[in-house]
């Protein structure tokens, strides 16, 4: 496991926590996460991934060890889009630039920018009901981008989403994550998912969440679609896929 | 391909072969109820239908203007009373809802005064309100405040606290204050129910009006004193005539308040009605 750096945006140590019903959701968590790197961590469902996240966020506070973030300029992607349907893709865009008090233009300027980013050019004008599910979560990436954020924190956000236009979503947003130079920590409950877009894979145990294994993955960055049909990276998934079956057992 | 725009699906209503099927059932119904009503009037009731005059009898009042001119005034009155009570009641029920949605103790202290509100027998105590208020008009838009007022206030709280929770964390990620997400978060997604409750409240405060006007015999009569006083005079074709006019009226604010709604939420609010 990496140890906190200078260039560490993410540090968590020895992370515990204790719903107040009793519920033990995290124990003993070390976790780091440094500029360039692109963390996923996967686990069965139920273990806390979902909280590792809201605490790293600042939407929970761990009851033990410390989390410490090191830049204030986190983009956070929910599992849902969480559009607000009464704001055309535009307005939505802009929520969060808005909310921080940014004037009406440099907002603005900021989600069209976003908005082509994420290839949805065109769509400005129209409400969340009249786009598909793919096009929602890419409205809602813009939204974040606006921001532009040192750490992206992503909570599922593919789950909901076909196969297809989920491997879409992955190249984009593996595309953004070469072109902005962010850092990523991105549940999942997808191994494929997680190795295609991480340079580091972790796997947690079931509740209570604690990581049970960590893998680096080898592949370079602009990373090549076709690399989900090799065998390196076939391999690689078999092993978080055990790794996952053994913390679960 | 998932990853495509959805088209709104175009609606049949009102064009095309679709619109015999539309208007032809509320038609023959209405055909019914005339045919009913003449049945009742000239067949059974026959030389007693002074109870229940037929249609032609009743519509026939409006072509004396003495009796027009009643009914118009006694419907202006009444409408003025409905409208003022029906603003009043929403302004009173939409901050009293924003209080309880801002404190948790403000519900729990005030709210189950909202729900004593309603259960009061309105009939019983608007001829004490007639004493308490001197002045008829107010005492009238009291009567109708007093009954339109529950369902904003409970339509708008359910509407503020509908709010979904990742929404809520969305705006606390930026650190909003709770002004901003009372103004840009819980009111926008509350206004469709805002309107729904604002239907309810309309057609309440017609009826409200109504009520509140059957006690004030003076000055200007309100329909519902004008009912009051054709009542009495067993004048029923001008009663029934009054009565088909505060149906209309009725039915007209609900169809507004219906549009209203549709033109304040309908782009972007899908609902079943």
């Amino acid at each position: 496991m990496t140890t906190a750096t200078d260039t560490t945006l993410l540090d968590f140590e020895n992370v515990e926590m204790t719903f107040p019903d009793g519920t033990v959701a995290l124990r003993g968590v070390d976790l780091t996460v440094n500029r360039g790197e692109f963390v996923s961590v996967v686990g069965p469902s139920g273990c806390g991934k979902s909280t590792l996240l809201r605490i790293a966020s600042g939407l929970e506070t761990a009851s033990d060890g410390t989390a410490k973030l090191t830049t204030d300029r986190i983009g956070y992607v929910f599992q849902d889009a969480t559009l607000l349907p009464w704001r055309d893709v535009l307005s939505n865009v802009e929520l969060l630039a808005e909310l921080q008090w940014q004037t009406i233009a440099e907002r603005r300027k900021k989600a069209l920018d976003a908005i082509q980013l994420v290839g949805l050019g065109g769509f400005e004008k129209h409400l969340p009901k009249q786009l598909s599910g793919g096009m929602k979560m890419r409205t809602s990436l813009a939204r974040a981008l606006t921001l532009d954020p040192e750490l992206f924190l992503f909570d599922e956000p593919f789950g909901a989403l076909d196969e297809i236009t989920r491997e879409r979503l992955n190249d984009e947003l593996l595309r953004l994550f070469v072109e902005k130079q962010f850092a990523g920590l991105f549940i999942t409950h997808s191994v494929s998912e997680a190795v295609y877009l991480s340079t580091k894979v972790i796997v947690m145990s079931g509740r209570p969440g604690s990581i049970v294994d960590s893998f680096d993955v080898p592949f370079p960055m602009p990373r090549d679609p076709d690399i989900r049909y090799t065998a390196e990276f076939a391999e690689l998934v078999g092993k978080v896929s055990h790794a996952l079956r053994e913390g679960h057992a | 391909m998932s990853d495509t725009i959805k088209r709104p699906r175009r609606r049949t209503l009102g064009d095309g072969p679709g619109k015999i099927l539309v208007w032809g059932p509320p038609v023959l119904v209405f055909a019914a109820v005339v045919g009913v009503w003449y049945f009742i009037s000239l067949v059974i009731l026959g030389e007693r239908n002074f109870q229940f005059p037929p249609p032609d009898e009743v519509f026939g009042v409006f072509a004396v203007e003495k009796t027009r001119t009643d009914i118009f005034q006694a419907f202006l009155s009444t409408a003025q009373v409905a409208l003022v009570g029906l603003a009043i009641a929403s302004a009173i029920g939409i901050v009293w809802a924003i209080a309880m949605n801002l404190g948790r103790w403000i519900e729990r202290s005030t709210f189950p005064y909202a729900v004593v509100l309603q259960a009061v027998p309105i009939l019983a105590i608007a001829p004490l309100i007639t004493l308490w208020v001197k002045d008829a008009f107010w005492a009238r838009t009291i009567v109708c405040v007093l009954i339109a007022l529950f369902p904003m206030v409970s339509n708008t709280l359910f509407g503020l606290q509908s709010v979904d929770r990742s929404h809520r964390e969305l705006f606390k990620l930026q650190k909003a204050s709770r002004w901003i997400v009372l103004s840009k978060l819980e009111m926008p997604a509350a206004l469709p129910a805002i309107f729904a409750g604002l239907r309810i409240s309309a057609g309440l405060s017609v009826v409200g009006a109504i009520v509140g006007d059957f006690f004030f015999q003076n000055g200007v009569l309100g329909i519902g004193a004008l009912m009051r006083k054709y009542q009495s005079r067993l004048d029923n074709q001008e009663l029934f005539a009054t009565v088909i006019v505060s149906v209309l009226f009725g039915v007209a604010v609900f169809l507004i308040f219906g549009l209203i709604r549709r033109l304040a939420v309908g782009k972007w609010y899908d609902s079943a009605s």
